[in-house]
């Protein structure tokens, strides 16, 4: 039930084993209870880099409990398909949202911001402080 | 007056345009990108003609919708959403009216590239497909044949740009001497539309 309640969170990028790879990475560093539902959209449906709508709609409808999902993306293409789905507005889940935030830091600290309970505006200002992260 | 059967050519038309252009797209998109414009904006075309073929909209502003959608949901790279958002913000501002003029589609195709240039932050000789788009919309207040000069005379412009949008401007100043693939496909869309009015006498 608690699982419910917690924020899903998407990951777009243009190749699916990238996707995969940081689904299974951000899952890897929030574990240590129940884990929020992570879904990976990578590539096209028939593997191919590129981006597919029809990928993104199922992981997104997949992760949604009904308290917010979390969309994170990597460049060109997965950036302007979810914006133009969001402009449609009945393609993704009521509560569905693009976030700012650098796809691998970010995948990162909204699936532990997730993870412990956060809502979806806690888990988009924790992906997007991933910005702030400077390594040099 | 145009109608919806006037719109459901103009896309068939373009569908037809892109098929034979594909090579030459993606031809272009190798030298900047990363070759696929061609084979994708096919994909989406034909996904187009087959969505519109199958149950045809009864107004203008329902098939440029319907068409918008199959190219977000299928063509896979950046052209997929931006010519998707260009077709369905067009239809859009045309409204469920059941014929509609020149300049009713003049000015909704203004709105069109306007949300173009919104959801990918481009602007006027950023080396895009707006550098087709821009002139021809405003052109098109004259004429199909003006919005098509000013279409190709847009794309060719591009070839001395620099890019500093999407995957070409991580090449920098080596973009520069290579025609924009997406300002072409913009062109052969405008092509296609007043090649649509030629076809039907010219009278709209």
């Amino acid at each position: 039930m608690s699982a419910d309640k917690q924020v899903g969170i998407v990951l777009v990028s243009h190749s699916g084993p990238v996707a995969e790879a940081v689904a299974a990475l951000a899952r890897g560093l929030a574990a240590g209870g129940a884990t929020a539902p992570v879904a990976a959209a990578g590539g096209t449906p028939a593997g191919g880099l590129g981006t597919s709508a029809e990928l993104i709609a199922e992981a997104a409808r997949s992760v949604d409990g009904g308290v917010g999902v979390a969309v994170l993306v990597d460049l060109g293409s997965a950036v302007l398909t979810v914006k133009a789905m969001l402009a449609e507005g009945d393609e993704l889940p009521d509560g569905a949202k693009l976030v700012d935030a650098p796809f691998v830091e970010g995948a990162v600290a909204a699936v532990v911001t997730a993870s412990a309970g956060g809502d979806l505006a806690a888990v988009a200002a924790a992906a997007s402080e991933a910005y702030d992260y400077r390594k040099v | 007056m145009l109608d919806a059967d006037f719109f459901h050519r103009w896309m068939t038309r373009t569908a037809a345009s892109v098929d034979r252009e594909a090579a030459h797209l993606t031809e272009l998109d190798s030298a900047i990108g990363d070759a696929d414009h061609g084979s994708n904006l096919q994909r989406g075309f034909t996904a187009v003609s087959a969505a519109l073929d199958k149950e045809p909209p009864q107004t203008p502003g329902a098939v440029l919708m319907l068409a918008g959608r199959q190219l977000i949901s299928t063509v896979g790279g950046a052209s997929g959403p931006l010519y998707g958002t260009l077709l369905r913000r067009t239809g859009k501002e045309l409204g469920d009216a059941p014929t509609v003029t020149v300049e009713e589609l003049a000015r909704a195709l203004g709105a069109g590239v306007a949300a173009v240039a919104q959801l990918g932050g481009a602007q006027a000789g950023d080396k895009t497909m707006l550098d087709a788009l821009l002139p021809a919309a405003e052109a098109l207040g004259t004429s199909f044949e003006a919005a098509r000069d000013a279409a190709r005379a847009g794309a060719l412009a591009t070839v001395p740009m620099q890019a500093r949008k999407g995957r070409a401007s991580y090449l920098g100043e080596r973009s520069i001497g290579h025609q924009d693939p997406g300002a072409t496909s913009a062109a052969l869309l405008i092509a296609a539309l007043a090649a649509t009015d030629g076809a039907t006498g010219g009278d709209a």
